[in-house]
């Protein structure tokens, strides 16, 4: 069981998340051109290079396309507000949260920030932690 | 210069549930009357081209022929998405452009029927017992409807909704009568899988399944096929009267795949391919938007068939919107778009869809629709889209014989 002097071990949903003080997604940069990638590339799909740096992106962002999703795959829990985020410039996907899902809550253009949420505990008492973009 | 390439016979099955037929014999039944529509037979053929994407990895063409005739001609299986069909098309038309062939045999044919919506099928994940990550983005859990959705039905709502929020918002109700317009249509297709018209209430007011579609707003799966020949001009010239008074011209013969842009990989864009492939399609064909007389789109759901709209340039870019409420697309209107009833009602078997599309287009230019004819067309634009992304293009003209 967890060992209550230390603080609890956290993982992240997915490795481009990263947890701490301030949570926020990160990519692999183009150096050539900026485009950015939130997997791994052998070659940047816009220009070809293959050097990348990593580049925080910006955790405020409007909702410029979403959806809410009534029916879906067996054991995936709805319904839920998918949303494309344009932060910065950057498209971002991820579920719009801690608002109601439905069309007088959720809105194009909708101004957002990023928000983590627990997905609970393992086996060993480490809790995974997701984001979304809740209303700002 | 390239050799002309023209249509001689067409075919599709009835959409719908084949429960006695497998793909196989659809398959087949597809391919032999679009044989028998072209006055050939497969001694006649020098290539065949055939999808079935369900069984990708199967070897259906060889399957078909040893169901329809074995002459020992270079089969390609093909897989593309729902462009696969028109992939397929596109194969025979360049071997016979190329003159490496005079006459070759496109196919394709899906079983769906009971299959659910289009990609709102496949099966539970866990979450697992352990948090351990895994794929390319090192996730710990399933990300479906964590971040985002991978169905299709959200995918393209929020195409929609883009649109909508780059051009001004497009209300549900708009969406949702694009659905009512195919729907009405469907009612005068008598090989659509569903051929009921609702009113604009019931579409509204029927099941969500990703805000703003609404189950009648999306795509039906279902079972069928649908087969072409393709022959060269050359060839056509040493055939019968009444074989190139029925021949079709394909004056246009385009596919294309998502160019990078920003955002491209968060959500499929489905609007630079098509655009690109249009302006391909309209410059190969010496024809215009406005010269259409009919156009078939890839209206797997009804957002999509909004930004198809100004994809293909039938309105004036961000001008969607008022190009359906002119009526336009109806099949009275100025440009007919989906007087087949179009993928929400007519049905998508995918891989026979990118040739079904084309049927319904000769079928209208050769003056043979019946109730469902739309007078006088000459020029006609079938249009398909994968995901991933594939886009065909195919401009379609009267025979001139
Ligand atoms: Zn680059």
């Amino acid at each position: 069981m967890t060992d209550t002097a230390a603080a609890p071990a956290q993982v992240p949903l997915v490795d481009y998340l990263v947890l701490g003080d301030h949570p926020h997604l990160v990519a692999h940069q183009c150096t050539s051109c900026g485009a950015r990638f939130f997997d791994r590339r052998n070659a940047c799909a816009g220009c070809f290079g293959t050097e990348f740096e990593p580049a925080d992106i910006a955790t405020e962002g409007v909702v410029k396309a979403f959806t809410i999703v009534t029916f879906a795959a067996p054991g995936v829990p709805v319904p839920f507000v998918a949303a494309i985020v344009d932060c910065d410039g950057t498209s971002v996907r991820g579920n719009i949260i801690n608002t109601e899902p439905d069309p007088e809550h959720v809105k194009l253009g909708m101004k957002v920030r990023l928000a983590t949420f627990s997905l609970g505990a393992d086996d060993q008492g480490t809790e995974a932690i997701g984001f979304g973009f809740e209303p700002a | 210069m390239a050799e002309n390439v023209y249509i001689l016979g067409i075919n599709m099955t009835k959409f719908g549930k084949h429960a006695d037929k497998d793909v196989v014999d659809l398959g087949a039944e597809a391919a032999m009357a679009a044989l028998a529509d072209a006055g050939v037979t497969m001694r006649d053929m020098g290539i065949l081209a055939a999808g079935n994407l369900m069984n990708a990895g199967a070897g259906f063409g060889q399957r078909l022929q040893k169901q329809i005739g074995q002459t020992g001609i270079p089969v390609y299986n093909v897989a593309n998405a729902c462009a696969t069909g028109a992939t397929a098309l596109r194969t025979v038309i360049m071997a016979v452009k190329s003159g490496e062939v005079d006459m070759g045999l496109a196919v394709g044919v899906e079983k769906l029927a009971g299959a659910g919506l289009l990609g709102g099928g496949g099966t539970p994940k866990k979450d697992s017992k352990v948090w351990e990550p895994s794929g390319r983005f090192g996730a710990v859990a399933p990300t479906d409807g964590r971040i985002g959705t991978d169905a299709m039905p959200g995918t393209f709502a929020q195409v929609g909704m883009e649109y909508g929020h780059k051009y001004g918002e497009v209300s549900f109700e708009t969406f949702a009568k694009i659905s009512e317009k195919n729907h009405a249509h469907s009612v005068l297709n008598p090989l659509a899988a569903y051929s009921k018209r609702f009113t604009l209430d019931e579409i509204m007011n029927d099941m969500m399944i990703a805000y703003p579609n609404t189950r009648p707003m999306c795509s039906a799966n279902c079972d069928g096929g649908a087969a072409a020949v393709v022959v060269s001009e050359t060839k056509l010239r040493t055939l019968s009267l009444g074989q190139q008074r029925r021949a079709v011209k394909i004056s246009a013969s385009v596919l294309t795949t998502d160019p990078y842009e920003e955002g491209c990989q968060i959500l499929p864009n489905v609007n630079t391919l098509t655009r690109n492939a249009a302006k391909i399609a309209y410059e190969q064909a010496g024809v215009g938007p406005e010269d259409l007389n009919l156009v078939e789109l890839h209206d797997c759901f009804a957002t999509a068939e909004l930004v198809h709209y100004d994809n293909l340039m039938l309105c004036p870019e961000g001008g969607a919107v008022e190009f359906f409420e002119s009526g336009a697309p109806w099949r009275d209107g100025s440009t007919p778009v989906n007087v087949s009833g179009g993928l929400q009602s007519k049905g998508h078997p995918i891989s026979a869809t990118g040739i079904a599309n084309i049927w319904e287009v000769c079928h209208h230019l050769r003056g043979e629709a019946g109730d469902r004819q739309i007078e006088g067309a000459k020029v006609g634009l079938a249009h398909v889209i994968g995901l991933g992304s594939a886009c065909g293009v195919h401009i379609l003209e009267k025979s001139a014989a």
